[in-house]
């Protein structure tokens, strides 16, 4: 399957020739399919804030490509623009940039930048506010007075509403309580579902990530040392650790149980995938 | 070019001779340079004056580059500075029109004026871009306050004062960053701020201030509650972590300021 958005030997380097340089990429081979969800997961400054600005040309490579649908985002003005909309960028902390007086207003922001007309416009913010489950009666209030899951959840409909193909959030679930967290991951899911959209998550909590993504990618300085499922990822626990990373709890416990002795799959980082382990390893199978 | 990429007084750490010195000192020093800079009216004297600002970049190790870039935001101003000294000079004593078209007459005291007027705000410019680049925001403001002190005796909030101009300074990183942000945030849905007449410029940036001025806000209030929190009062019987004291070496460099004013003082009377 041809990737849909890929990047080559992708190279960033922040204020060259001051005494600030340093490199935040330095030649990063990427590729995701469509259809998949991606979860990226890295420290603090490993660089996967300023990759994932690099996917929908936000920042220009220092050197290297992206490529959408195997074309240069930054063969002209124009492919630059179209990528903004075919790719969605959902920021940390997404509901300080919104500014509008109603929420409705908000949303349509977007759209209304890809210069669709009235009806189009309305349908999209409609559907988005849905995915987003933001009731009827919200959109004409203004978004400075809802509480601060609904405000991120607004600002996340901003870029639904563009309907991208491929949706890009970093850290969409920073600073939510338990239930706030649930809710977003679940409308995440429901747009991905009803769009056939990519879906690309940055966190750094393995737990999330771990229920959440077909494919993990681990950025570490700039460079990609690990990626592939997250059993398979998971699997390098020493290495990940090295890198201030962890894994899942669940999964460790599995790691200690195999180094006392016990008969059990490694690979496991779910509750219900734990289960089905245990009672495997006891012999009993899955009822 | 992304806004973080400006350099407009901003700090470069380094542990250089200059680096080290009293912050208080390289103030001082600053405005003695200019006070020079204002009696300077020979090759002789500019030449002194050029000779001492290359020496303090040659020690600071600031690359010289980053001083010419730091010019461009002045460009302008030494340009007109420098095309109005040259058409509104008045001939010297004896002097012929070195070029004459319509009512605008160059005379060798004009180009002469201007060229010292340029050099004159260049390094001007460079002296205090220097003084920003080799010191700390917090450690000017410290310094300020220090040289301000005795103002406090005749009731001027001294304290009050380099308070507000450090927050105003610690927060301007702070605010381009916030800037850069939603920049980035709003152009990733469709926002364009870079083409179009003056009118829909104008109207492009709504979505980038209403966000800005409410998180200026919003980070106000939560440092003034912090302040509060750790009993903040004002200045009275406040103590400092960094100790400002004059080494040696700060004594020495004073001195050599006040012997380059004089000099140059001396030097403008003999008319070199």
């Amino acid at each position: 399957m041809d990737p849909i958005l890929e990047t080559r030997q992708l190279t960033h380097v922040y204020s060259p020739n001051t005494p600030f340089e340093h490199g935040a990429l330095l030649g990063v081979d990427l590729a995701v399919y469509p259809g998949e969800t991606l979860g990226i997961i890295g420290r603090t400054g490993s660089g996967k804030s300023t990759l994932i600005q690099h996917l929908n040309g936000l920042l220009k490579p220092t050197s290297g490509q992206v490529l959408l649908h195997g074309s240069d985002i930054w063969a002209s003005k124009e492919a630059t623009r179209a990528a903004r909309f075919q790719v969605g960028l959902v920021f940390q902390y997404p509901e300080y940039q919104l500014f509008e007086e109603t929420v409705y207003q908000d949303i349509a922001f977007g759209p209304k930048n890809m210069s669709l007309d009235k009806d189009e416009i309305d349908r999209r913010v409609r559907e988005a506010a849905a995915f987003v489950e933001l009731p009827e009666d919200v959109l004409q209030t203004s978004p400075f007075e809802l509480s601060g899951g609904q405000k991120r959840r607004v600002a996340i409909a901003g870029v639904i509403a563009m309907e991208p193909s491929v949706l890009i959030l970093d850290e969409p679930t920073a600073g939510l309580d338990p239930a706030g967290v649930e809710r977003i991951l679940a409308n995440l899911q429901a747009y991905h579902n009803s769009k056939n959209a990519t879906i690309i998550i940055v966190s750094h909590s393995m737990e999330e990530m771990a229920r959440t993504v077909d494919r993990l990618v681990v950025i570490h300085n700039g460079a990609i040392p690990l990626q592939g499922a997250p059993g398979e990822v998971f699997a390098h626990e020493s290495e990940l650790e090295n890198m201030g990373l962890g894994i899942p709890q669940i999964t460790r416990v599995f790691h200690r149980l195999r180094a006392m002795g016990a008969e059990v799959d490694p690979s496991v980082y779910t509750v219900e995938q734990a289960r089905r382990a245990i009672l495997a390893a006891l012999g009993k199978g899955a009822e | 070019m992304a806004i973080k990429d400006i350099t407009l007084g901003q700090y470069f750490p380094g542990n250089t001779a200059i680096h080290r010195l009293d912050p208080r000192t390289k103030l001082l020093f600053t405005v003695l340079y200019m006070i020079a800079l204002f009696l300077a009216n020979g090759v002789v004297s500019y030449a002194v004056l050029v000779a001492v600002l290359a020496l303090c970049v040659a020690i600071s190790k600031i690359s010289p580059s980053v001083l010419l870039r730091s010019m461009r935001a002045v460009l302008i101003i030494i340009l007109i500075t420098g095309i109005l000294n040259l058409f509104y000079t008045p001939a010297g004593p004896g002097e012929t029109p070195l070029v004459a078209f319509w009512i605008f007459r160059i005379y060798p005291a004009g180009v002469r004026a201007a060229a010292f007027m340029i050099l004159r705000i260049a390094l001007l410019i460079s002296c205090t871009f220097l003084l920003t680049y080799t010191t700390s925001p917090i450690l000017i403001t410290d310094a300020l306050e220090s040289l301000l002190g005795p103002l406090k005796k005749i009731k001027v909030p001294v304290h009050e004062l380099a308070m507000m101009m450090s927050i105003a300074l610690r927060f301007i990183p702070t605010l381009v960053e916030e800037t850069d942000k939603i920049m980035s945030a709003q152009k990733a849905r469709g926002a364009n701020f870079d083409t179009g007449n003056l009118l829909q410029r104008a109207k492009a940036l709504v979505p980038l201030l209403v966000p800005l001025f409410i998180s200026a806000f919003r980070r106000a209030d939560e440092l003034a509650v912090a302040m509060e929190c750790r009993c903040y009062h004002g200045g009275e019987g406040r103590t400092k972590l960094r100790q400002l004291r004059f080494a040696r070496s700060d004594y020495l460099v004073l001195l050599l300021g006040l012997v380059l004013c004089v000099g140059i003082f001396l030097l403008g009377r003999m008319g070199v």
